[in-house]
Order: C-alpha cells, then structure tokens, then sequence
C-alpha cells in the first residue's frame, strides 16, 4: 500500500461522518431577522398646486398588482396617467399571484423594491402584522390631499366612507386603501324567483322558507352550499347577526369580547338556518377545491337551486355559463322577526382589493401619488368597465349601463343607506374566519351540529385568538 | 505532502502517515462540506434558534424560552394535525413498500419458467417498469390537481364509474376525515410506488441465480420463493425505503395542500404553512423543529427495529 493509498469505501463511511459533524461557523447565526433600521431615505420633491403630496418628478416607481380574477390593466391605466404625468420616472408595473413571495422579504429587510402594493389573493401579506411591524406607511396623506379632478375638494370627500374605517387598526391612522365594493348577499335568479316559483324576493325567514318549500315541490333546493369552501356560508349570514342584535353584537366579535358568539342573537341566525338545514332544502355535493364554480353552474346553467351564498364577483365569474334571461340579483338578507334591532336591507359591503405603502419605499410619495390618480373619476370608471365590480368613487359610474347583477348591488348599497356592515375581524384576525368559521360550519352545514356547538366552537376559537401572544390585539378606542 | 518533500524522519512514521492521509480526503471534500455547512446545516440552526423566538418577519425577534412549545402543547390544531400525520407515518410505508415488493417481485420473478430460467418476469414486465415510474416523472402539483378532479364528488371519475353500476359514491373529499384519509393515502401510494418498484427490482436483480434455481429444486412455489429467499436478501433496500418513505409521509405538503380542502383534514406542514402565512414565524420554525425531531426518532426506530444480520452473498 502507497503512503497515502485509502479505499473508497473508507473515504464514503468517513465522509458521512463528516458531514454530520460538520458545524458551521455560529457566526452564521448573526446573520439574523434584524435588517433594516436605516433611515428612510425617501424621494421628495416640492410641494406645488400641481403636485401636492410633493412628488420627485423624476423617482422611479414600482406598482406590484395581483394578478388574479381583476387581471392587472385596470392598474395599468393608472400607471400610464402617472407615466403621463411624470414621464421622466418611467413606473414600471409588475403583475404576480404571488404578493407575498414576492414583496413580503424585501420588505421585511426594510429594503421595500415596491412603491406600491395591491396586497389581495390567496397569497397576501398578513395586514395586521405589518401594522404591527410598522411596515406599511399611513395613507391619511392621500385622503387629505385634493382629489384629481377638482382640487377644492379632498380625496376622502370623493370616497365612500367604509374605505378609510377599513383602512384603520383600532386607531385614527388609516394603512390600507381598497378601491372596489363588494356586495355580499342572497343571489338568485329573478326570472326563476319571479316567474318558475311566482315569489317575491323573502324579506323575513318565514318567507324565505316558504319559498324554498315551493321549489322544493318543483324539485329543486331552495339554497345552494359550496361545500368546498364552507365559508361562503358567512356571506349569507354575517348581516343577519347584526340585524338580530344590533351593531354591538357585530363590535362584540371584532374586538374577540368573553361572550361574543354565546348571545341569543347569534343563536337565533344560528338556529334559522339549522331548521333550514334539517329540511333539507340545501343543495349538496360540491366538495374539493373548484366548488365554488361548480355550484354556481349548476345555479345559473342547470338552474338546481334558487339562492347561492356569494359576493359581487359572482357575476364576472360564471358569467360564461349564465343565460341572457338569468337576471341575476343580489338580495339583503331576511329579517327573522319583527324583534330585530336593524332594519332588512342591512348590507355586509365592504370594500376591496387593498393597496399599501411600505413604509420604506424610496419613492412614497409616489406610491401615495399613484393611489390619488387610482381614485380619480377616469381611473375609476375605467376600473368599472375593465373588470365590472362598483368603485369606491362616489358617482363614477353614473350614467353607466350596468349589468343586471352590479346594479342589484349598487340599489342595495343605495337601500341600505348607513346600515352597512363590516366584520372587522375578517381583516384583524383573519384565522378567525378563514380556519375556525370555516371548518365550524362545514359540519354545520352537514347537519353534524347544531346551534349550540357552533355557538362554544366559534366562541372557544375567539378566546384561543385572544390569548394567543402571536396575534396583535387591537385595543378598542 | 508529495513523498519527494516528506522529511526522510517521518516517511516511515504511522502517525505521519495517517494525518498524510486523513490531509488527503479532507482536502477532496473540502468544498462539498462547505457547500454542505452552509446550505444545510446553517439553516437547520438558525432554524432551531428562530423556535425561541418570536418573530413575525419584522426587524425584531425576541428570544421567547419555550413559549412557542408551550403554544404548541396547548395547541388543538397541532394535535389534530399531527394526529393526521402519525396515521400517515404508519400506514403511508406499509402500503406502498407492500405494493412496490409486490410488482418488483412479479416483475423479476412473478411469470413462468421460460428459456430454462429458474426465474422470469410476467410478460411485459419490461413494460410495466416503465410505466409504474411515470408518476414520479409527473409535478406534484399536477398529480394533487388532477386526483382532486378523480375524487371530485359530482364529476369525478371514482364515482362517475360508481354511477355507472348503480352505486352511489361517497364525498371523498367533502369533509368525512376517514374518507379524506384513504383519498390522502392512496395518491400517495400511487406516486411513489413507482420509485420502490425500481428500487426493489434492483435489488432482487442482484440475487444470485442459483438460489432461485435451489429454491426452485426443493419445490418452492413463488411465494415461498418470495418470503423465504427473497425478501430477506433485499431486506437492506427494504429498510431504507421504509425510512426514506416515512420521512416522505410526513412529509405530504403539496398534495395536501392542493388537493384536500382544510376543513376535511391538515397534515402538519400545511399547519406549518398556515402558521407562516399568518406571520407567525417563530411558531412555525418550532413547528418544524418538532418534525425534525419526529423524523430522527422514526428513522432511528426503523433502524433498530429492521436491524437484522446481513447476509453476504
């Protein structure tokens, strides 16, 4: 054997051995979650009638969108008027599915490459947090400044108000800006309703089964449950809490209060819908991951069932399997009696598709600049005609020829006045929903359970939220 | 050192001789172990010293102690999930290492006795070969979508075929846990099977012919062939599938995540995943310290319990 001869097996056995005693260096332990921390070095140009948030005429900016069922030309609309406007800062416009993968890193190192953000889809930052982390900047700015089409008035004159409450985290500072209504309700069909069962849209329980007891002896359900996203559910349900028992009722289970799901309000909607459940008057069956489509076909092209749980969207959405004469509408939800603390026509209509800031981006008052031309009347009517859901815009779309569905939910947001409801909780303590409300009333909605156990499930998940120190609280002000 | 430059003192001395060798294989491996180190090991560290904390993905991470364990204890959720899990950890191997033996084995040595082999494949086991292993040429994406249109309740095939002779199929994945279970399993099963049937066909492959030919002449049929002669000649390749497929079932992220909808069942990385979607690093990291931990300890089970004599041959 030569002084240095080894044999492979033994170089094998003692590389493995190696490797497993490899330790690297600790100092490549500091290399830690702490980046960041320098001084904002945003651009920042004089302030002028022309250009009051005080834009660097020639910083560039970067607009991500999520590109899911909106697309991203309606954005893009926007970015030209600001190319238009500042041509020496050439904005560049990225579209992705993934928000978070994509922006969420940078911006937690503090080094943000986005000016700004339309933070929506499956993917999305988790809002609350980045309050949290002081990640997000504050919008008040924009809402303050004059709007783009008449300088004497601010922009949060032009906006509906849901928008700045929605922006706002248990203070006065506002984070997110949406910029599209969504209605949620009852849809139907007001040919079937009107004409295959001879009904009026159900104002009260009582009628809304008297209805489904009609379809029923034309063989077909009177609702419809996308068993694959359970949730929907909530769509259809979440105003009548507040009917029953007023806005208190709705505040108790924003700020995760000891007996928020255990009042009788909760429980009477609860019960409503059990009876309906146990008549079996709910179409069954769509399960798995396309179950939303696939109940809605068989709402609008197979016309099996009268009412679909669901929002604005729905009409976009199956809009290729929907018949010329469908008349699709949306309706508030029934009243239970005449006990109830807010009239019918109380509407969950929140609004939507959230745009933020990072608080880091080098060029902020762009970011903000763009939001301003994002709520001026042409940007908003272009987003109405591109993707077909209302603007947040006040008048924007007068005059419009609506589709059937949007201008059921514009009349409903006109009916319901101030009357207009929004789970807070949805955006604070998404978990709340997206988890506990979700796989709650699957077996809900599967007769497995009754008003009760719904009742200590959602309660028992509500206060595991509360004493969760990972989740930040919003304190009620 | 090259033997011209070796000091004429220490050319002949052992312990020279093994530090000359031991200089020899860490200068080759040097630059794999880096790579190794870094790419590795460094981040299951930070890992480990991320679970004491408690990040969120912002600039600060506080060391928490055991907190996020404490969570964890306390945690439903992680229970539920991991209850899930374990159940795949048992039976995910049993199930595909059985059925991977079984077509290897029909493969190599299932057909009849033809051109005096003692042993031979069924017909067209060449083929066969080819086409078990093409679902692990298939995204993982793409398989959890397309059996979730299988298991689809209205339109899938499963129950579309059940229709068909007047049965009326259940929800696979309409939210029964047991259900959503055998669902879970059986695309598992068929995706890496596959891979254990070209595993094992190797190793039979390697077994001697005259053992057969023995067997054979002391009238064995193929099963006795199979559980006398075979199995425990391969019993090595077994072993470390075993491993490999339990480390594989805890595993399951992207078919579950895909494929099964969150109400009807969780495996604990999509838990994890959930966790991080939330924001809840530190959780999370200590979520996947505990599956660390978990596959050690199997993989250390799993060797000592199939630890048996090797046979040389």
């Amino acid at each position: 054997m030569g002084s240095t001869s080894v044999n492979r097996r033994e170089v094998m056995k003692r590389a493995a051995a190696a490797g497993l005693l490899a330790v690297p260096a600790v100092g490549a332990l500091s290399s830690c979650a702490s980046g960041g921390g320098d001084e904002n070095k945003a651009e920042k140009g004089e302030k002028s009638k022309k250009n009051p948030l005080g834009v660097k005429t020639d910083a560039g900016l970067t607009v991500y969108i999520f590109n899911g069922g909106y697309g991203d030309k309606y954005a893009q609309f926007v970015t030209d008027m600001y190319a238009k406007k500042y041509p020496k800062a050439k904005p560049d416009q990225k579209p992705t599915e993934k928000i978070a993968t994509q922006v969420q890193p940078k911006l937690v190192r503090g080094k943000p490459t986005a000016d700004v953000v339309n933070n929506s889809g499956a993917d999305e930052m988790n809002i609350g947090k980045l309050v949290h982390n002081k990640q997000v900047a504050e919008l008040v700015e924009v809402l303050d400044a004059p709007s783009w089409d008449d300088p004497n008035v601010t922009v949060r004159e032009t906006l509906v108000p849901i928008v700045e409450e929605m922006g706002r985290f248990g203070g006065k500072a506002c984070y997110q800006l949406n910029i599209a209504l969504t209605v949620y309700g009852n849809w139907y069909s007001k040919k079937l309703l009107e004409q295959g069962l001879d009904s009026e849209y159900p104002k009260t329980w009582d009628a809304m089964l008297a209805v489904c007891k009609k379809a029923k002896a034309k063989g077909i359900h009177g609702w419809s449950y996308p068993g694959g996203h359970p949730r929907y559910m909530f769509f259809s349900m979440y105003a009548m809490f507040a009917q029953r028992g007023g806005r208190d009722v709705i505040t108790a289970m924003d700020y995760l209060e000891p007996t928020a799901w255990k009042n009788d309000a909760v429980k009477d909607v609860f019960e409503a819908w059990e009876e309906l459940v146990a008549k079996k008057y709910v179409l069954t069956g769509f399960d798995g991951t396309e179950a939303h489509t696939e109940m809605q076909t068989a709402w609008t092209k197979e016309g099996k069932c009268v009412f679909v749980p669901d929002g604005s969207w729905v009409e976009n959405e199956a809009k290729d399997t929907t018949p010329k004469d469908f008349q699709m509408t949306v309706g508030a939800t029934p009243s239970l009696d005449s006990g109830d603390k807010m009239p019918f026509g109380t509407l969950y209509a929140p609004a939507g598709e959230p745009f933020i800031v990072p608080a880091k981006a080098e060029n902020r008052q762009g970011g903000l600049e763009w939001l301003r031309m994002m709520y001026s009347k042409e940007a908003a009517l272009n987003l109405f005609k591109e993707v077909g859901s209302l603007p947040v815009v006040k008048g924007a779309i007068d005059g419009q020829k609506l589709p059937s569905g949007t201008a059921s939910a514009k009349a409903a947001i006109e009916a319901a006045g101030d009357n207009i409801v929004i789970p807070k909780f949805f955006d604070w303590y998404n978990e709340l929903f997206r988890e506990d409300f979700n796989n709650m009333i699957h077996k809900f909605m599967q007769g497995q359970i009754g008003a009760k156990q719904a009742m200590d499930t959602m309660q028992k998940a509500s206060d595991r939220i509360l004493k969760d120190p990972d989740i930040t609280k919003i304190k009620k002000v | 050192m090259p033997p011209r430059f070796t000091p004429e003192r220490v050319r002949y001395d052992r312990r020279y001789r093994t530090l000359d060798k031991y200089r020899f294989i860490v200068g080759f491996l040097a630059v794999p172990l880096a790579f190794y180190a870094l790419f590795v090991i460094s981040p299951f560290l930070q890992a480990i010293y991320y679970s004491f904390t408690d990040w969120s993905g912002g600039p600060v991470a506080n060391f928490v102690g055991f907190d996020n364990y404490q969570k964890m204890w306390n945690d439903d959720r992680f229970w539920d999930s991991l209850r899930v899990s374990t159940l795949l950890l048992v039976i995910a191997p049993v199930l595909t290492l059985v059925l991977g033996m079984f077509f290897a084995y029909m493969i190599t040595s299932g057909g009849r006795h033809r051109r005096g082999r003692a042993i031979a494949g069924v017909a067209g086991s060449s083929l066969y070969k080819v086409v078990y292993f093409f679902p692990q040429v298939l995204s993982v994406a793409i398989i959890a979508v397309v059996w979730g249109r299988v298991f689809n309740t209205n339109s899938g095939l499963i129950n579309g075929g059940l229709d068909k002779i007047g049965v009326d199929g259940p929800a696979w994945l309409g939210g029964d846990e047991t259900l959503g279970l055998i669902s879970l399993l059986i695309v598992i099963s068929w995706s890496f099977v596959g891979f254990y049937v070209v595993l094992f066909s190797a190793a039979m492959g390697s077994v001697p012919q005259d053992i057969y030919e023995a067997a054979l002449l002391d009238g064995a049929g193929r099963a006795r062939t199979f559980f006398s002669v075979t199995l425990p000649l391969i019993w090595d390749a077994v072993r470390t599938g075993w491993i490999y497929m339990g480390i594989q079932a805890l595993d399951t992220f992207a078919i579950c995540l895909v494929m099964v909808p969150p109400h009807v069942l969780k495996v604990t990385p999509v838990f994890l995943y959930e966790r991080f979607r939330d924001g809840q690093y530190g959780y999370a990291t200590s979520i996947g310290v505990v599956l660390l931990v978990l596959s050690m300890v199997f993989s250390l089970i799993v060797m000592r319990v199939g630890n048996r004599d090797r046979i040389e041959y």
